[in-house]
């Protein structure tokens, strides 16, 4: 039994020896995805909507690995995942930058400072929203891009929190 | 009075209908046309619905989908309807009752109409499974009858609010809504379904017929082939008052909130870590709910992880080794007392530790509403992995009795995606069987078969193949 089957997150270790985390010379050049889906489950829209074929999968069983030379950071993969299990890190501009798909009211407005929390959910630092774009038209759900100071929380924050609103 | 209706939701949007007035136990109350009694009643912070037969204790929603009797009410002097499946109509009186309901004495006769329907295929269970199998036999031009129960078409898919998993050519990563209401429009503009929802198929007669209620009509429906899609209904747990009112299974929580807007509860305990009760447990943080934490008996959570991963990044955690001990509450659930469980599945004694909550949500399990196939006379076999009792059937999903097949729920407990594809092959078969459809359908038939058996294919799979191994027989 893996450890992240009893406790329900992972670490960046883990995540580390699967291959999952671009290096620091890709994520200098642009953003780029970072997967957290490491169960072999039947799914593979992620690799179906890469318009580069950067999402590799032997079968739909497969878990996806991400060729990060060739992933140009287009968010499509993000955007259909069901598992919100991609991320995007891009350390390419002035301040690093983390993609994070969020489902939760309220909603971000860009400019706002949020509170970004870490896979279980404790708060750990905070981020500026420079960007929201919302996939699927009825703004039902969004993909929040948010700046940050500290460039661990790249590999750190899996969440957010509209500041002010109670925990 | 207390309104528990949700007013802003991160996904869905509530149209409410007409405002509606109705009478219960003689107090004024409001609903809203779309809604159920049971829905309208709920909004009101209304927790007991009735009380058990012989002991009287108080009984709140279990199901919320017309398959336990826990919300049986007494309405416009009928008794025993289920309320959670009833919609609200201006006017109704509905008191709560005791005992099993005495039958109207002083009601002016109610004319019951009598009917004869006679259709090539007839479908009971207008879920995923239901509808499929519906679409792609009148896509051959087989005249199809879709009977449901409730007033809405769409099964349980109406409430699943999340993303699907599966194949992108499977609608895989759009939500389950959206996918119930592309197969619901399919099916309202197919001129060969006519749709009867609200109706109650009771019975399978000799030869090839279903007895179907209306609130006004009694039919009797002969069809060449019969294809039961009738799903499945959560199971309870034992526990120290499960039956308080206020627990209740998770898509019950799940039918309250994501189809009817209102708040199953302000601090809830979900009890089982498999993907149900992950995702509820999310939908439930989505429509404003506190989730205090989930507990799973198993060593490991069941769900797939990147489902456990959503709510632990909200801050819920999950407790491997946990389970509920027992409810408390006078006459509605006031908490929960959770323990630690040892290797041997033991209570560890003095790991007790009450948790302040207003909800149980239960997800232990779903088990298969094989109560219409049992009557047909269909082979049924308990199988553990497919969820309980299930019918034999050949590799087309045609049963021990010819001409009645299985798809869905009903035939082994999986997903509303391969409950889909189910739908689809015994759809096909029921009219490649009539000898419509021909090379096409058959070639059909043959892909959609392979696709599923891609889905089954992976470790998460391993369960259902075994299953299949012990039912795929005829």
């Amino acid at each position: 039994m893996e450890e992240y089957e009893k406790k329900g997150t992972i670490t960046i270790d883990y995540l580390r020896e699967l291959g999952n985390i671009p290096s620091e010379e890709r994520m200098k050049k642009g953003p780029v995805a970072m997967t957290e889906c490491v169960q072999d489950i039947p799914c593979n829209p992620c690799a179906e909507v890469c318009p580069t074929k950067s999402i590799h999968m032997d079968n739909i069983n497969d878990r996806p690995k991400v060729d990060f030379n060739t992933c140009i950071g287009c968010t499509l993969c993000m955007q259909v995942c069901p598992g919100l299990a991609i991320f995007m890190l891009d350390k390419s501009k002035e301040k690093p930058r983390l993609t994070i798909p969020y489902e939760m009211l309220p909603m971000p407005e860009r400019g706002d400072t949020v509170r970004l929390l870490d896979r279980e959910g404790k708060d750990i630092g905070e981020g500026r929203v420079i960007a929201l774009l919302f996939p699927d038209k009825k703004y039902r759900s969004a993909l929040v891009t948010v700046e940050v100071d500290d460039e661990n929380l790249l590999l750190e924050a899996r969440n957010l929190r509209v500041a002010g609103v109670k925990e | 009075m207390m309104d528990l209706r949700i007013d802003r939701h991160p996904i869905l949007k509530f149209d409410r209908g007409q405002p509606l007035r109705f009478y219960f136990e003689g107090n004024e109350r409001s609903g809203y046309k779309g809604e159920t009694i049971g829905a309208a009643l709920y909004s009101t912070g209304l927790k007991e619905f009735s009380h058990s037969f012989k002991l009287e204790r108080p009984r709140g929603i279990f199901c919320a989908i017309g398959q336990c009797s826990s919300c049986m009410m007494r309405v416009n002097g009928i008794p025993n309807v289920r309320t959670c499946i009833t919609p609200l109509e201006e006017g109704m009186k509905v008191e709560r009752q005791f005992g099993r309901g005495e039958v109207p004495t002083n009601t002016e006769k109610r004319h019951i109409e009598k009917k004869e329907v006679e259709t090539d295929i007839a479908v009971i269970g207008a879920g995923p499974a239901g509808l499929s199998a519906s679409l792609y036999a009148a896509k051959f031009g087989a005249k199809v009858v879709l009977i449901d129960q409730n007033p809405r078409l769409g099964g349980q898919l109406i409430k699943q609010t999340h993303k699907f998993f599966g194949s992108r050519t499977h609608d895989a990563g759009v939500r389950g809504i959206d996918i119930a209401e592309k197969l619901v429009k399919e099916v309202r503009e197919s001129e060969n379904i006519t749709v009867m929802s609200d109706a109650t198929a009771f019975g399978y007669y000799k030869p090839s017929t279903i007895g179907v209620a209306t609130m006004d009509t009694l039919y009797k429906i002969r069809a060449k082939k019969i294809i039961m899609a009738t799903g499945a209904a959560e199971k309870s747990l034992l526990f120290e008052n499960n039956d308080l009112p206020g627990v209740y299974g998770a898509g019950a929580a799940q039918t309250l909130m994501n189809i009817y807007g209102v708040k199953p509860g302000d601090r809830l305990i979900m009890v089982g870590a498999g993907n149900v009760g992950v995702i509820v447990a999310y939908q439930l943080l989505q429509a404003g709910v506190n989730v205090k934490m989930i507990v799973e008996a198993m060593p490991k959570i069941g769900a797939y992880f990147v489902h456990a991963a959503k709510v632990r990044r909200m801050g819920v955690p999950i407790l491997t080794r946990h389970s509920i001990k027992r409810a408390y509450g006078d006459g509605k659930v006031e908490g929960a007392t959770i323990v630690e469980l040892d290797e041997k599945w033991q209570p560890v004694s003095g790991t007790e530790q009450d948790v302040d909550v207003d909800g149980i949500a239960i997800s232990v399990g779903l088990r298969p509403t094989y109560g219409l196939l049992d009557q047909a006379g269909v082979d049924i076999h308990f199988v553990p992995e497919l969820g309980g009792h299930v019918a034999l059937r050949s590799r087309n999903l045609e049963t021990s009795v010819k001409g009645i097949y299985v798809a869905g729920d009903v035939s082994g407990i999986e997903e509303a995606s391969t409950a889909i594809m189910e739908g689809r092959i015994a759809g096909l078969s029921a009219v490649l069987d009539m000898g419509f459809g021909g090379k096409e359908a058959e070639e059909m038939r043959e892909k959609v078969r392979s696709e599923l058996e891609d889905l089954r294919a992976g470790p998460f799979g391993e369960r259902i193949r075994k299953g299949l191994e012990k039912v795929e027989v005829l």
